[in-house]
């Protein structure tokens, strides 16, 4: 079914094209594999990948084979969103107006590493779109903390638990003023979909982040991914929402907990993670208490 | 300069179904078609025919379409070998 909008409403009307080829690298359970699957079928053939070091440049799989069925560009931990710049403007000056370079990055690649180029390529106004898929975590070298892990995790450099709050780096990228930003996840394919073709059919800098949750980065059975994607949301730790030339929406369950539906206990959310197990009562009130002033808010700026 | 180009290729890291320790089944007579394994399943093993069909070659056994299936119709067991 589709809507009165163009955009899909089911799952069996998503595209059966797959651009993610099987038998590639990925760990069993990988919810970046998901992502960029539903991603394709959105951006289709006519794409350039940037990815920069983050788990998909492994994904990938080794020299002399891909499995990623578009044309992919490989490059350094910092320079993704600059190498973009490039693409697009060699696309500009061959005239080729229907490809889409694409920045598949990580979190790391692009809350630490990246963000300087990202910044300015945004300034800039580069024509491409740039999707960071949020882990929360380096997980590529082996689960180390990064500016998107959020407080009281564990990680392999914060193995008593992180002692600060992670930042939020689509309202970073909101404060350079373009026409789409968009957050989303893999638990809610349709949504993911739908935005990604919205963000295609645009010009100019365009940022989507998805939260992938990570199986032996957070410590969870590899069956329960999209299930705890689905978590992240319905407790509103994670916030769907996007950004129309500045103008904020939210959709799908988070649009539904700003109208007022209570959010599931955060509790549900960090007993299911491993990388929580060691917190204290006080830790998860701490949390409790910086969720309910993050909601309150988004009711204030949302009003 | 010589630029060192792959070419896309299924089965790039081998067949990968010899990672799984957990076999999916699907029983088609609880299916209810919604395709859930198919657009959940992070290696592309599960196409559509008339009903989900599980390609076992490269089916790493994560066990997420048994987790999401609506009805219960995918059960996961032990492989033999």
């Amino acid at each position: 079914m589709v809507s009165d909008r163009g955009e899909i409403m089911a799952i069996k009307d998503l595209p059966e094209e797959e651009y993610v080829l099987k038998g590639h690298a990925a760990c069993p359970g990988c919810p970046a594999t998901i992502a960029l699957r539903i991603t394709l079928k959105a951006l289709g053939k006519k794409t350039i990948l940037v990815i920069p070091a983050c788990c998909s440049a492994v994904i990938q799989s080794l020299y002399p084979k891909t499995s990623f069925g578009v044309p992919t560009l490989n490059i350094a931990f910092e320079a993704s969103a600059a190498a973009a710049s490039g693409v697009a403007s060699a696309l500009k000056i061959l005239g080729e107006k229907d490809i889409t370079p694409v920045v598949w990055a990580g979190d790391g690649g692009s809350y630490d590493i990246g963000i300087q180029a990202l910044s300015g390529a945004l300034e800039r106004g580069t024509d491409f779109i740039y999707i960071c898929y949020n882990n929360q975590m380096y997980s590529n070298t082996g689960i180390q903390r990064s500016g998107a892990t959020p407080y009281g995790a564990w990680t392999t450099t914060t193995w008593t638990g992180k002692k600060e709050r992670q930042k939020e780096l689509a309202e970073i990228v909101m404060a350079h003023h373009i026409p789409y930003v968009a957050t989303a996840t893999i638990a809610y394919p349709e949504d993911l979909y739908n935005k990604m073709k919205k963000a295609k059919e645009m010009k100019g800098p365009r940022y989507i982040e998805i939260l992938t949750p990570c199986p032996p980065g957070w410590r969870f059975d590899m069956s329960k991914t999209v299930e705890i994607a689905r978590l992240a949301v319905e407790t509103g730790s994670w916030v769907l929402y996007e950004a129309i030339n500045g103008k904020v929406e939210f959709t799908g369950q988070s649009k539904r907990i700003l109208e007022g539906k209570e959010r599931k206990p955060i509790e549900d959310w960090l007993k299911m993670q491993g990388r929580f197990r060691h917190l204290k009562q006080e830790d998860i009130e701490k949390i409790k208490r910086e969720l309910d002033e993050k909601w309150e808010y988004y009711r204030k700026v949302m009003k | 300069m010589k630029t060192a180009i792959s070419y896309p290729t299924e089965g790039a890291m081998g067949k990968t179904g010899t990672w799984r320790v957990f076999r999916p089944s699907i029983d088609i007579g609880k299916c209810i078609k919604c395709w859930r394994c198919w657009i959940f399943c992070p290696d592309a093993a599960i196409s559509k025919g008339e009903y989900p069909v599980i390609d076992y070659e490269y089916c790493k056994g994560c066990g997420i379409c048994a987790n999401e299936c609506p009805v219960n119709a995918i059960e996961m067991g032990r492989e033999e070998k």
